[in-house]
């Protein structure tokens, strides 16, 4: 029995399915931000993945996966500095509270 | 001639104009009447000047051998089209130009000094003295036009000042109806004038550079005038709605002449224009813009000449308008209107006396451009003694609050200034000697006599209706009987010497001004010609004059029934008479019932229904539309991602389909 | 041919992975869903370390497991109180939600098992066919300026990381 490719894609979809699902779902603001990093990270996984199985001889999917990692916390550290910005505005972190763009 | 005075003629009254116009309102009323004055003041001293020296210098730019010359003093280029089509502004001195200069600050300078005492209690004193500034500027821009172009702009010019001047009283719906009835009517006119100076300048430019009509600009008047031969060649052979080119050109451009000129049947307008303030219709609607229609065919004489229709077709517009402007003033209760219809019947004299010209020696004719000197003379004398008859209307009025004769009466007693001064005008319009209508009126009748006597008998009958109902008008306003309201209450008096004085200068001139060889001066070719009196003439036209002055005194000297059993012998003759034949009335159903009721109302129904439902139903489609969606922008980010995703979804499922 | 070892390690991490992302976005207690997170952080690493890539799999437990759940903890912390429960998810919301994640796994998986991707059937001939990557690979990548190097982006991220602590710091001070 071989581990090929598909072996590592399943994983990745099914992280992907739970991100999407807890992105819709999720009413806490910082839940949808897990949300977020799970599918970001089965992104990550799936360059990787690419990297390995049908270009091993070179390593941009994993240089790659690098800067996404990289700027996957920048873009976290900007999201929590906001999330606690409403937070002190409006007294929670639901998602719900932040309606005013709309029509 | 050097330019700094002409030039200084047309800038000074712009400039009263821009100055009062905007800075009128900070001005009190004495210090814009005052700068009124003087600025006209000083406009009919420098035409005094230029005039004076044209006429009487000897200069050899003006005279060569006893020939009066035409000359360009300034002539710039202001737009060129194409090498032909060249628009110019300029000065053109020549008699008439010279004598129109004369005549129009004279008048303007009266009415302003008049005007002082009479609008010195009406709001918006500043703007009229503006707009008095502003219809000098155009009406002496019109006169001394060296191109067609140039006069048809200041011909618009004339025409915007006597709206806004006939609309000064813009509280009185019926003045702003009748400044709107004076433009329309008027503007109309135009359009046929336009038609017909694009028609004669496209053939004209047309011919070849190098041709007998040389490389000059095809507006031109003195290359037109010069050689009306090679006009008349370079139309030839075309022809427009089945017409020679330039009949259907001289014709068209006397149609705008019609309008200003309010001859049949674009005389609607003169009438009510008489809602202006009465200097305005001394200075404007009696002296000068109303007789731009014949200075216009004076201006283009030799080119009507070259085509004798249109010349015939101005005499008969002309006959039958003097005639029936005649039969209307003489039923008029208005005194303001009789003058009115006076005027359009005098100025139509002049249009039959230059109909009645010829510009070269005809057998029998022992001098062929009389109508054209008469009809000058006519038009200078005329411009004085209308305009003494307007401002001495306007003292009445000023005196009495009424524009009707039926609530004066007996006002000799009262105003003896204005008295002999109206009685000199009205003797001067009757063609009584020695006053100056006689002079030019004779001239007139006798060119047309000279023409074909039946001319000259239509419109000696024509002058002998004029003494009667310029008389039936005198007695029934300081004769007939003493309006009771004089001896208790309002005692009407002479007028202040502001408005005084003009009627004395302007009757002086009337006494006087026959007596000005105006032959010498003004003459279709500038050779001079000597005025005789013509005795058979002169004595039918004083003849019937006398007798209707006499059937006027007897009629309206003392109070009796004898106009009223004239009335009633023909009552429906009266009524039509005094209602105008009706012209009002069919213009108002032709306007109103054919062209509104019938082809504007389809129009209005096609731009409301489809053009404006066309408009509104996109509106109206947007709106839903975004009615309909907007609540898609809920402002719940997982929303957003849901339908992303479900797009994403969707587009990838598409996707998938495609390939398998 | 895969070594036995691998076969079980990649099931016990395939597992952890599965299992703990859907506890993640399930569990009402949002502190646990950050630890089964963090579960989930390290599955991947461990990935990462089993295709080979050493320093990837360092990174991501140094940066994601290290940093930015420490990050998570201490707002969760900062904005509720560790043993409070969200409230019960209304039941459309959690339809559409789980309709949308098995409509876009189906689609993926669909995806996934009929394109023809042409890639090494093993684990280990993959691994054997590309060569080991070493620190001094990957720093000559990330401070070279030819092909294939990538100063540039090391340098954009490397401002972008000092505007986003800046940021940070701007957006969440206290006025």
């Amino acid at each position: 029995m071989d581990l090929n490719i598909f072996w590592y894609l399943v994983p990745s979809v099914i992280m992907f399915a739970a991100g999407v699902y807890g992105f819709i779902t999720r009413k806490n603001m910082i839940a949808m931000l897990i949300s977020l990093e799970l599918i970001l990270n089965s992104a990550d996984l799936n360059f990787v993945v690419f990297n390995r199985y049908l270009f091993p001889g070179s390593m941009e999917g994993m240089i790659f996966t690098l800067f996404a990692i990289a700027i996957a916390a920048a873009e976290t550290a900007i999201a929590i500095s906001i999330i606690i910005n409403i937070y002190r505005e409006v007294g929670n972190s639901d998602v719900a509270s932040v309606k005013q763009m709309r029509f | 001639m050097d330019i700094t005075l002409p030039i200084l003629i047309l800038a000074i009254p712009f400039l009263m104009f821009l100055i009062l116009g905007i800075g009128g309102v900070k001005m009190s009323r004495k210090l814009a009447g005052v700068l009124g004055i003087l600025g006209m003041g000083s406009v009919m001293t420098l035409s005094y000047v230029v005039a004076l020296t044209y006429f009487f210098s000897g200069d050899a730019a003006f005279i060569v051998d006893g020939v009066r010359q035409q000359l360009q003093v300034f002539d710039v280029t202001w737009l060129a089209f194409t090498d032909r089509l060249v628009v110019n502004i300029g000065f053109l001195l020549d008699p008439i130009s010279a004598m129109m200069l004369v005549v129009i600050t004279t008048i303007s300078f009266m009415v302003h000094l008049y005007s002082w005492g009479y609008m010195e209690h009406e709001p918006g004193f500043q703007r009229y003295y503006a707009f008095l500034s502003l219809f000098s500027f155009s009406m002496l821009g019109l006169v001394v036009a060296t191109n067609i172009f140039q006069m048809y702009i200041f011909w618009e010019l004339v025409g915007v000042s006597s709206y806004l001047l006939i609309g000064f009283f813009y509280k009185l719906p019926s003045a702003v109806s009748a400044s709107k009835k004076a433009f329309i009517v008027t503007r109309f006119a135009d359009l046929f004038m336009l038609i017909g100076i694009l028609v004669l300048s496209w053939y004209v430019s047309q011919t070849p550079a190098d041709g007998p009509l040389g490389g000059a600009s095809a507006f031109n008047f003195m290359m037109l005038n010069s050689q009306p031969t090679n006009v008349l060649a370079s139309t030839l052979g075309a022809t427009f709605m089945g017409g020679s080119v330039l009949t259907w050109a001289m014709i068209l451009i006397f149609v705008g002449g019609m309008g200003k000129s309010a001859m049949m049947p674009l005389h609607i307008w003169l009438p009510d224009a008489m809602e202006g303030p009465t200097p305005v219709s001394a200075l404007i609607h009696a002296a000068t813009m109303v007789v731009a229609g014949v200075y216009l065919v004076a201006r283009f004489f030799p080119l009507y000449c070259i085509v004798p229709d249109s010349l015939t077709f101005i005499t008969v517009v002309g006959a039958i308008t003097a005639f029936y402007a005649a039969v209307v003033a003489c039923a008029q209760i208005d005194i303001k209107r009789v003058l009115a219809f006076s005027t359009i019947s005098q100025i139509a004299f002049m249009m039959v006396s230059l109909g009645c010209a010829y510009n070269e020696p005809v057998e029998g004719v022992h001098y062929s451009g009389l109508g054209y000197m008469a009809s000058m003379f006519h038009l200078f004398t005329h411009a004085m003694f209308k305009a003494l008859l307007f401002l001495g209307a306007g003292a009445l009025i000023h005196a009495v609050h009424s524009n009707n004769y039926t609530s004066m009466g007996g006002l000799r007693k009262y105003m003896p200034i204005t008295h002999w001064t109206f009685l000199i005008g009205c003797l001067a319009i009757a063609g009584i000697p020695p006053f100056s209508g006689f002079f030019s009126k004779d001239e007139m009748l006798a060119a047309m006599f000279s023409r074909h006597w039946f001319w000259g008998a239509w419109m000696t009958m024509v002058a002998g209706l004029t003494a009667f109902y310029m008389f039936r008008l005198y007695y029934l306003i300081f004769w007939w009987e003493e309006n009771p309201e004089y001896k208790n209450g309002h005692k009407p008096h002479d007028a202040p010497w502001q408005m005084s004085l003009p009627l004395i200068i302007l009757a002086a001139v009337s006494c006087v001004a026959g007596f000005i060889p105006f032959g010498e001066l003004v003459t279709f070719n500038g050779e001079p010609y000597h005025i005789h009196i013509e005795a058979p003439v002169a004595a039918t036209s004083i003849t019937v004059a006398v007798l209707a002055i006499a059937l006027a005194t007897v009629m309206y000297r003392k109070k009796n029934s004898m106009p009223e059993k004239m009335k009633n012998i023909w009552p429906g003759l009266w009524t039509a008479a005094n209602r105008r034949f009706y012209w009002d009335e069919m213009y108002q159903w032709v306007t109103h019932t054919v062209i509104f009721g019938c082809i504007c109302r389809g129009i209005a129904w096609f731009d409301r229904h489809i053009i404006d439902g066309t408009m509104d139903g996109l509106a109206a489609v947007t709106q839903f539309c975004s009615v309909k969606i907007k609540g898609m922008q809920s402002g719940s980010v997982q929303t957003y991602v849901a339908w992303y995703l479900l797009g994403a979804i969707l587009l990838g499922a598409i996707t998938w389909i495609c390939i398998l | 041919m895969d070594s036995v070892a691998n076969i079980i390690l990649y099931f016990v991490v395939a597992a952890i992975i599965v299992v703990f992302s859907i506890m993640t976005v399930t569990s009402r207690r949002i502190l646990r869903s950050a630890t089964y997170l963090l579960f989930v952080l390290i599955g991947t690493a461990l990935f990462y370390f089993q295709l080979g890539y050493q320093f990837l799999g360092g990174v991501q437990i140094a940066v994601y497991a290290g940093g930015i759940m420490v990050l998570f903890v201490f707002s969760i912390l900062l904005t509720r109180r560790p043993d409070e429960e969200t409230a019960r998810l209304e039941s459309y919301r959690r339809r559409a939600g789980a309709f949308m994640a098995l409509a876009g796994t189906v689609l993926l998986l669909l995806a996934i098992f009929y394109m023809p991707l042409v890639g090494g059937e093993s684990l280990a001939g993959s691994i054997e066919a590309g060569q080991m990557i070493t620190m001094q690979d990957i720093g000559h990548a990330m401070l070279g300026t030819d092909r294939f190097q990538y100063l540039l982006p090391f340098e954009a991220v490397s401002v972008l990381l000092l505007s986003c602590i800046i940021g940070g710091v701007v957006v969440a001070r206290k006025r």
